[in-house]
């Protein structure tokens, strides 16, 4: 810790050296603070803290002098907010670094947050929303040594709350843009990727000759035709045992995933469809099965809703075997022709579909079967390969849905959706098979805006979802009325009228209002919270139900 | 320790302050809807103003903020000579979506991408939609966070406020 921080100081006080010296230097930043109280309410059980409120805070500083950069994030958990993990506690300097470029060459040491193609082998990243950080710390180099080639490579231990795991995490990515390398001018553009990651972690089973060195290796290739686009990535991981080691529950298969889209899209009109297909892609900066030591990121194939009751029931990856398709359309309806009226219509269309890869059985010690199983697994044991193509998979998720908006005068804009959706919330929520099964709701939703005078529009959002499983039906009802450019207020209400149990036939109120200026945005906010499934870019977390009052602050300089 | 760090933290923060000059674009790496890679201290406007919106496709704000002043886009142009970059923070879910949205929602920006957060991050984005404007020098003058409807117009006078 105390090294840790000296070296921030180090940093801080170069930079302000450079900063007084040039005196043409940048120090920027932003800050974010929330903060919640929690009473209890035992109807929609939530509980009260001792602490009776909870604060999260963030504050960055960025120093920029021409080709050099560095920067700190102070983050403060006092104590960390009910749905944050509770390893994030206390204060503490956790992101630092120092970066500078020269001749093509980037240098980075202390922190930084790296990507190789989609993610499949790796990606530290940071969601504030999901308490995600996954950071690195250690050394990144970047390289351009001629147009079109970019080269990266990186070694670094993986940031877990506030300490770093044990896994050493190395890397090695090239890209290669062939139109620009070649310096050819061509309609058609073609670039080509191939990345390798590896971890080390020592072997102290006493056991088991468990693999101390697991590589993970993808190619990918990106197709760029006029309105066109291919692009397609393989991924392999080598044989991992990971979580509990025991005889039986030991995996030395390899993992892979294959991911591929298509697109077309001209003016006015956009086709996209895409699949994937994961089979044990599990990679963690460690072998114990926790999950803040995920390495790597496997794009959830539906979706990203944002209405709360069309991501009531949110899709996340499973990554250790999937197959998932997909098909976006949008078209915008031409101003001046029946359907388009005055303004033109827009109509995206959405379908998802998310099953397991096809089944086989996992044996114990004496050859008895224990378990079905939906990912390569390999040990003494058991030798099992799911099929390529998965027809008869377990259904995951499908999601269906249609929307239109319309702007329909000057002074009114009204967007309708419907939807069916389909969520297996054992699978999902990860519950023992059988316990809830599978959702099916069908969802509508209407968003009306109008503006009453310059500046001043009142927005209304009715939305129902029915459905049998899971908690039943729900209604919701938001009315917000915005001042242009300053102010905003919000009402809404959740009612659960459809609950199978009657006492849980309860609304969950919300007040909201805020203030933006430039920069700065405050909000505070009383109500009451549903426990659910907060999910961001398919990553998701279990949020309890919270009553009470919050208050947030976003401010950048 | 922890105070004189805090110490030495307000300093820098005051004397960046007391200086108060013009903020420039950070130097970071951008993709093109071609597959490119691009700086985005690339971007020119002929000495024109250019505004920089952060969005996402999974935004509802930023796509109401972006779709209506596509509908006076062309008219911005004529009178004040002003770009705008759509700067999508969509990571690799939702990133193959940002070409076709884009084009079927006819809009006439340039479109960057920033898949990681990279940008997002040197330019103190922690929500979208985050709007900058960018005077003649390509020197930051003015910020918003969030959209609401009306928002465009305050938008508006600040871009002709320091156009030519």
């Amino acid at each position: 810790m105390i090294k840790k921080i000296s070296l921030t100081l180090t940093i801080a006080c170069l930079t302000i050296i450079c900063f007084a010296q040039e005196n043409s230097g940048e120090f920027h930043g932003d800050f974010d603070l929330n903060m919640q109280s929690y009473q209890e309410d035992k109807l929609i059980e939530a509980e009260p803290v001792d602490e009776i409120i909870l604060n999260n805070a963030y504050l960055n500083i960025n120093y920029t002098q021409g080709n050099f950069a560095a920067g700190l994030r102070y983050e403060s958990y006092l104590n960390a907010l009910l749905d944050f993990d509770d390893d994030y506690k206390g204060n503490g300097i956790p992101f630092r670094y120092a970066t500078y470029t020269i001749d093509g060459l980037e240098v980075t040491a202390g922190n930084y947050y790296e990507q190789i193609g989609s993610g499949l082998i790796f990606r530290s990243y940071e969601n504030k929303g999901l308490g995600i950080d996954n950071a690195m710390d250690g050394v990144r180099l970047k390289y351009i040594p001629v147009k079109g080639i970019y080269l990266k490579t990186f070694i670094g231990k993986n940031r877990t709350y506030f300490t770093y795991s044990d896994g050493i995490i190395r890397g090695a990515d090239a890209e290669v843009n062939l139109n620009e390398s070649l310096n050819f001018e061509s309609k058609t553009k073609i670039i080509v990727g191939q990345g390798f990651v590896s971890r080390f972690q020592a072997d102290n089973n006493p056991k088991f000759k468990l693999p101390q060195n697991i590589a993970a290796y993808s190619s990918r290739l990106n197709i760029i035709n006029g309105g066109w686009n291919y692009s397609g990535e393989y991924a392999i991981k080598l044989n991992d045992p990971i979580g509990s080691l025991t005889a039986e529950g030991n995996n030395y298969a390899n993992g892979n995933a294959l991911m591929s889209s298509l697109a077309y899209s001209q003016r006015g009109f956009g086709i996209i469809a895409e699949m994937h297909r994961v089979d044990h892609m599990e990679f963690r900066s460690e072998r114990a099965q926790e999950k803040q030591y995920i390495i790597n990121y496997i794009p959830t194939l539906t979706k990203q809703h944002t209405y709360t009751l069309l991501a009531l029931y949110p899709c996340a990856t499973q990554s250790e075997g999937e197959f998932g398709t997909q098909v976006d359309v949008f078209y915008k309806i031409k101003k001046g022709s029946v359907l388009g009226g005055k303004y033109g219509t827009k109509i995206s269309f959405n379908f998802s579909n998310i099953r397991s890869l096809e089944k086989g059985v996992k044996y114990d010690t004496n050859k008895n079967e224990i378990e079905e199983i939906s990912s390569s697994f390999k040990n003494d044991y058991t030798d099992f390969t799911p099929k390529f193509f998965s027809k008869n998979g377990e259904l995951f998720f499908n999601d269906i849905n249609l929307e239109i908006y319309k702007k329909i005068n000057k002074k009114m804009k009204a967007t309708g959706i419907l939807a069916r959706q389909s969520y297996n919330k054992d699978v999902l929520e990860g519950k023992t098979p059988g316990t809830y099964g599978t959702v099916n709701s069908t969802i509508a939703i209407a968003d009306v805006s109008y503006k009453i005078k310059e500046g001043h529009t009142v927005r209304v959002e009715l939305q129902e979802l029915l459905a049998d499983g899971g908690d039943g039906s729900w209604s919701m009802g938001l009315v917000e009325y915005t001042i242009s450019p300053h102010w905003f207020f919000a009402v809404q209400d959740m009612y659960n009228w459809g609950n199978h149990d009657v006492e849980k036939q309860l609304h969950y109120v919300n007040i909201n209002c805020g203030f933006l200026k430039g920069a700065n945005r405050i909000a505070i906010g009383y109500g009451k919270k549903r426990a659910g499934i907060f999910c961001v870019g398919g990553v998701c977390k279990e949020v309890p139900s919270a009553n009470g009052f919050s208050l947030t602050i976003s401010s950048s300089f | 320790m922890r105070k004189l760090l805090l110490t030495i933290t307000a300093v820098a923060i005051l004397s960046t302050l007391s200086i108060a000059q013009n903020r420039t674009l950070p130097s970071v790496d951008v993709k093109t809807l071609n597959g490119g890679s691009m700086n985005i201290t690339a971007i020119e406007n002929d000495g024109n103003p250019i505004v920089i919106s952060f969005w996402a496709t999974w935004c509802k704000p930023c796509k109401k903020e972006l779709n209506t002043i596509a509908e006076v886009y062309e008219d911005w142009q004529d009178e004040t000579g002003v770009k705008l970059i759509a700067l999508s923070i969509d990571d690799t879910r939702t990133m193959t979506k940002v070409a076709p949205y884009v084009n079927a929602s006819d809009w006439d920006y340039e479109v960057y991408l920033d898949p990681n957060g990279d940008l997002k991050r040197a330019m103190g984005v922690s929500t979208v939609p985050h709007t900058f404007l960018l005077n003649s020098k390509k020197e930051i003058v003015w910020q918003h966070k969030g959209y609401v409807d009306g928002d465009e117009n305050e938008l508006l006078e600040q871009i002709e406020k320091i156009a030519k």
